[in-house]
């Protein structure tokens, strides 16, 4: 059953295009993959002169907010996990984007893009993963 | 110029996670919901962004140089092993629980409190582990073995 209350096609759409374009200007102008676990995990294995661009993506990502509030103010978030949760889920999204070489962005949206099999291979695994786990979490367990 | 262009590339990136809902847990669990109130606009977000992305990666496939100089960096990777699988689905179990990826992760640092704070830290020990855990496994004295 489809949740039209939350249902947000076209605002969505034009955030993926955004992120579409950024991946783009990284690829064409630098010549790098916009996979932030691959940019964020490359830093705890600096080799010279692959460390200032990372850093500079980053500051950007992190910084995104400050500059959509001078625009609009923040969409509302909820996080429904707890301390604990968050805490075991980062570990598991931050060994498992390693070991899987990406995540949602480097082979979700930049391997698609790519038409890389191994990209569609990893992005069946974690979507497939996340799918059975929210059923587990919201349908067996709660 | 180089770093000038990635920090744009990077605040491009983080307004589009925003405008697009991925910076809200709750929206990225409502759809991977498939057994209840699904929301498909996940799927939108992906549509747009890759919509865009095979314009750029064709585009990039004639070019050796980046524009703004060095090389075009494209994965070399292409086996399918277990470890892509393997990673592919423990970072989907950790995304399942939270709702968070890296990107809305770091998206969210700066406004969002505490929660996305933990959580980023606790990516962040979980990508030492595996650096710790890939030097170790690739020391000399493994690889003659």
């Amino acid at each position: 059953m489809i949740d039209w209350a939350h249902f947000t096609p076209w605002t969505s759409l034009a955030g993926g295009v955004l992120i579409g374009a950024a991946a783009a200007m990284l690829l064409l102008l630098n010549g790098k993959i916009a996979g932030i676990s691959g940019i964020l995990g490359g830093l705890l294995r600096p080799s010279a002169g692959d460390i200032g661009w990372r850093v500079a993506f980053i500051a950007g990502l992190v910084a995104a907010p400050l500059l959509y509030q001078l625009a609009a103010p923040l969409p509302a978030v909820q996080i429904d996990a707890g301390t604990a949760l968050l805490i075991v889920a980062g570990l598991l999204v931050g060994v498992g984007t390693r070991y899987g070489s990406g995540c949602t962005s480097g082979h979700g949206v930049c391997g698609l893009s790519r038409l890389s099999p191994r990209s569609m291979v990893a992005t069946a695994a974690f979507m497939t993963a996340g799918f059975v786990t929210v059923f587990v979490v919201r349908h067996l367990i709660n | 110029m180089q770093l000038l262009m990635a920090l744009f590339a990077g605040l491009v990136f983080g307004l589009g996670l925003i405008v697009s809902g991925m910076t809200d847990p709750s929206k990225v669990t409502g759809f991977l919901d498939l057994a209840g109130a699904w929301d498909p606009s996940l799927a939108f977000v992906m549509g747009g962004a890759i919509g865009v992305g095979l314009i750029a990666f064709r585009f990039a496939r004639t070019r050796s140089q980046a524009m703004l100089g060095g090389p075009m960096q494209l994965p070399a990777a292409r086996q399918i092993d277990r470890r892509l699988v393997l990673g592919g689905l423990t970072f989907g179990v950790g995304w399942g629980l939270a709702g968070y990826c890296p990107g809305p992760a770091l998206a969210s640092l700066s406004t969002g409190g505490s929660k996305p704070l933990i959580f980023t830290v606790a990516m962040l020990v979980g990508m030492a582990i595996f650096e710790i855990q890939d030097r170790l496994s690739q020391s000399p004295a493994k690889k003659t073995a």
